[in-house]
């Protein structure tokens, strides 16, 4: 038997499979947007035909950070926005491993925003979902670096002064080359553009509007939405980088006002991913590095033979 | 001193070669069966600046820097000329002959660049020349490197003047040369290595060398190695086939070398945005049943502190390097210093677990290297090396068997599909990777991709199935579980060889030391036997779980000891203090923290003033620091 038989297994995937059976309970509030992102990762890991057992799921901290205790398959919940530096180690170390990693608008622009740059630019074969509420939500409801400029929270009584964060654009000129916007009340498109993410090759970036009940009462202005791929209106082709950043910025302009734009904005098909990259390189093997540690027969080269010569 | 040892010392600035220079003169010195040992001197800059290193060759074993130095090739810093470095750093046209001339001993030999060099700059150099009965060789190196090749080959026209003055035969350091230069620059190097050799014997009377060359022989074959090779090569021979980190002095040597190495052993090494991610990374591909690593210095290890609580808790098995240099904050970035040892046994939030290594020696970083990745993927627990920019950039000899060791690819209790599916599951089929049970503390683990072994690793407290939980009694259990490792880690190293005693057993005092200064109190040590002084030393290599029995028997069996370290707050005798809990009315420090790291004529003063005599330390250079008591 192999040592990871679960991965690449072919056979039928009833979405069932990634609901635990018993525990836990979800802890977050009746009416949530992370339900949403729950119900839309269950219903594509299996179009996408991969199993629980090849399936790992990295989250961050918050509420977003709880998704992997309530879908069941491999999880990894780390810390405060440090999901993404997690989530690209263990691609590399294991290809064969869906990768997912998932947190909120403070866990993945805030604190990690820096990790989501590089992952970006990197282009690492990976789905990124951030669940962007434009609030912070655990910590109970202080200003998020999505939040509308003049929101008022606890912790920024006079209204923030700050701009909001473009997250489509930020992701677009950081790198990314699969760019797209969803929202929890529109579990259909959000099924198809997971799916379409975890098939993509290369980075794909989820800004995904999940409205907060608790925190976060105007989150109703984000209807209606409008989905770019398959509106008349818009005859939008998601190849097109400059359309894309056109879009992107007449949108984010005007984000917290009427009408929200959904769906791919940008997919760039012929990049090849970072780990295609550092193959070709040189500086990656052809064989997932964690199949080196199963194997009874491998022999493990040393440094007397390797490299000792050097310093005799 | 002994007369029968060369300390060669080569200055000049930085970016003019000295660093390979000086490796292969030390090579070619080791090759002829000599012991050696270097030391590096370098300030945080690019281009220009004072540096030196000084290689130091004994027909005995040599275990540090030695005092002072018997020969000085001062090469002039060919960046001291730029006008804006002079506005930030003063004139330093004289400082490679200037700087250098205080530890000089009585009798060296000075060869300095008088292309580059005027000895009318430096105060009093006639008088101090007459004084030191110093042997000077003014010869202009610079003309003679730019008239044949170019300028920059004037290190190697040094090269030539050394062997010529000190006899070494010019063959032993031509053939270091053929290997490690291109065909290009390898015959005008040739020739002038071959024109300043001829120079010498032309111009001067050196059929008497005015500083000899001892002659030795090894019984076994040899390998030039610093601390930081030793590390990388331990981690590449117990598999660690992963990396990742963000360049900062001294922990980029590492770095570097298995970036260098990996990819040709189907690694993967990642440079990435900052340490969090570096350490975070490392954790990333362990949990998929990799052996990974990462480290940094100082400041950039501060940043580790949050990933390496999620190491812990998740129970994934993580080697961190944490090469100290001079702080608080950036300090002196090419400074040694043993400061961080707080910082590394008490970072990170919480009750946590963690081993903490400290080789001292350049052969004991090896085997620590190999032992961290033993200790960490046996029981799943964050284990650190520390060690300093000293030992991280020395050169020594060390038997090549010494590295001849069999591979080991194992990453300890990882089931395979066929035990998972035999281990206890939740009724939703989630696999109960943190089992209270495990009595060393150990719950074997699952990684993804396998069947059967799906679970949730967190960073928050969790059921045995990996569920977030905060129930009283599944937390006691789960954290009596990972204290448990450390007990069981603790009987694992006892007699491992990290406690290294030297002297009479029956001394009747005692030094306590650590890390990097190792061999100098060695050296010490033996000075004070000779001189009379009934001494033997303690290194201690394992540092947590502390080693308690060891120490406290160690320090029952002296009337008094000195704790020698290089730190300004005794971090380790307090250490020592906290975990045996006794002995600090005998525990007194001698302190060392200007950057420089002790010589061990400064521990024989040091010990001998105030233990033996009860003076005080002449100067600033250490600092004693009286018994605390308990």
């Amino acid at each position: 038997m192999s040592a990871f038989s679960a991965i690449g297994e072919e056979r039928e995937i009833d979405r069932n499979e990634y609901t635990p059976e018993i525990e836990p309970q979800p802890t977050w509030c009746p009416g949530c947007g992370d339900f949403g992102v729950l119900k839309a990762l269950k219903g594509a890991l299996p179009e996408v035909g991969r199993t629980p057992e090849e399936t790992l799921l990295v989250t961050g901290i918050g509420c977003s950070g709880k998704l992997n205790s309530y879908l069941d398959s491999y999880g990894f919940h780390t810390i405060h926005g440090r999901s993404l530096p997690v989530a690209r180690a263990a691609k590399l170390a294991n290809p064969g491993v869906e990768v997912v990693a998932a947190g909120g608008d403070g866990d993945g622009y805030g604190i990690g925003g820096n990790h989501f740059m590089h992952t970006a630019r990197e282009n690492h074969d990976m789905t990124y979902i951030v669940f962007n509420n434009e609030i912070f939500g655990l910590t109970k409801g202080q200003t998020s670096p999505t939040s509308p400029k003049g929101h008022k929270s606890k912790t920024q009584p006079h209204g923030s002064a700050k701009t909001p964060i473009r997250p489509l654009s930020l992701s677009l000129t950081s790198g990314a080359s699969f760019v797209a916007r969803t929202a929890a009340v529109n579990p259909n498109q959000a099924q198809r553009i997971l799916k379409e993410a975890m098939e993509h090759d290369g980075f794909a970036h989820i800004d995904f509007l999940t409205q907060c009940p608790t925190w976060n009462k105007d989150a109703k202005q984000y209807v209606p939405y409008t989905d770019i791929n398959e509106s008349e209106d818009y005859d939008f082709d998601p190849t097109n980088r400059a359309d894309a950043q056109e879009l992107m910025r007449e949108t984010e302009d005007k984000l917290y006002e009427g009408e929200v734009l959904t769906g791919v904005y940008y997919r760039e098909d012929d990049r090849p991913s970072y780990q295609q990259e550092k193959q070709e390189i040189g500086e990656m093997p052809e064989e997932p590095l964690a199949e080196r540690y199963f194997d009874g027969d491998y022999e493990w080269e040393r440094s007397y033979d390797n490299f000792i010569d050097k310093h005799k | 001193m002994s007369a029968d040892e060369l300390i060669w010392r080569i200055a000049g600035g930085s970016g003019d070669g000295i660093a390979s220079t000086s490796q292969n003169f030390a090579k070619a010195l080791m090759r002829s069966g000599l012991h050696v040992f270097t030391h590096r001197h370098y300030p945080s800059r690019i281009r220009g600046g004072h540096t030196y290193v000084e290689v130091r060759a004994s027909a005995d074993p040599v275990k540090s820097r030695g005092d002072g130095y018997n020969f000085l090739l001062a090469l002039g810093d060919s960046f001291a000329r730029n006008p804006q470095d002079e506005a930030y750093y003063g004139n330093e046209e004289a400082k490679p002959l200037a700087e250098n001339l205080d530890e000089l001993r009585e009798g060296g030999v000075i060869v300095y660049d008088s292309g580059l060099l005027d000895p009318s700059e430096v105060p009093n150099f006639e008088e101090r020349v007459e004084e030191n009965d110093w042997h000077v060789y003014d010869i202009d190196l610079r003309s003679l490197a730019r008239e044949q090749g170019r300028e920059v080959m004037r290190n190697t026209a040094g090269v030539g003047v050394t062997c010529a003055i000190t006899g070494i035969p010019l063959e032993a350091i031509e053939e270091l040369m053929r290997d490690a230069m291109p065909e290009k620059i390898l015959e005008p190097n040739l020739e002038i290595m071959q024109t300043g050799y001829d120079l010498v014997h032309e111009e001067y009377d050196v059929d008497a060398p005015d500083v000899s060359v001892p002659s030795g022989d090894h019984d076994e074959e040899q390998v030039l190695m610093s601390g930081s090779d030793a590390i990388a090569y331990g981690a590449i021979d117990e598999g660690c086939r992963f990396i990742a980190g963000y360049p900062m002095t001294p922990w980029t040597e590492v770095f570097t070398i298995m970036s260098q190495n990996l990819p040709e052993l189907g690694g993967i090494s990642e440079q990435v945005e900052d340490e969090i991610a570096a350490a975070a990374l490392a954790i990333g591909a362990s949990h998929m049943g990799v052996k990974a690593m990462s480290g940094s210095s100082g400041g950039g290890f501060a940043l580790m502190g949050e990933p390496l609580g999620l190491a812990e808790m998740t129970e994934t098995p993580l080697v961190l390097i944490e090469a100290m240099r001079a702080g608080p904050s950036t300090g002196m970035p090419t400074k040694p210093e043993q400061a961080d040892l707080e910082h590394v046994l008490y970072t990170s939030q919480g009750d946590s677990q963690r081993v903490v290594l400290a080789p001292g020696t350049v052969a004991e970083a090896y085997e620590a290297s190999r032992r961290a990745f033993q200790l960490a993927y046996e029981y799943q627990i964050p284990t650190m090396i520390v060690y300093d920019q000293k030992l991280s950039g020395e050169l020594t000899n060390v038997p090549a068997s010494h590295f001849d060791r069999e591979p080991n690819g194992d990453i300890g209790m990882t089931l395979t599909e066929d035990e998972l599916a035999e281990q206890p599951h939740t009724a939703d089929g989630k696999f109960h990777r943190f089992q209270h049970e495990g009595e060393n503390g150990v719950s074997p683990r699952s990684v993804p991709g396998q069947k059967a072994g799906r679970y949730l690793a967190t960073g928050n407290e969790h059921n045995p199935a990996g569920h977030i939980s905060e129930d009283p009694d599944n937390r006691v259990a789960q954290m009596d579980r990972r204290q448990r490792k450390l007990d069981a880690i603790r009987e694992d190293l006892d007699g491992d060889g990290l406690l290294v005693e030297h002297g009479p057993e029956d001394a009747e005092y005692g030094i306590l030391t650590f890390g990097s200064q190792q061999g100098t109190v060695e050296e010490a040590v033996d000075r004070l036997n000779e001189n009379g002084t009934s001494v033997k030393a303690l290194t201690v290599a394992e540092l947590a779980p502390y080693p308690v029995d060891a120490v406290r028997s160690f320090l029952d069996s002296v009337d008094e000891a000195l704790v020698v370290e290089m730190n300004a707050s005794a971090q380790f005798r307090g250490l020592t203090q906290k975990e045996l809990g006794t002995h600090g009315e005998m525990l007194s420090s001698l302190l060392k923290y200007n950057g420089n790291p002790f010589e061990p004529a400064e521990i024989v003063e040091g010990f001998t003033t105030k233990l033996v005599d009860g003076g005080e330390l002449p100067g600033n250079e250490t600092k004693f620091v009286p018994a605390a008591g308990d």
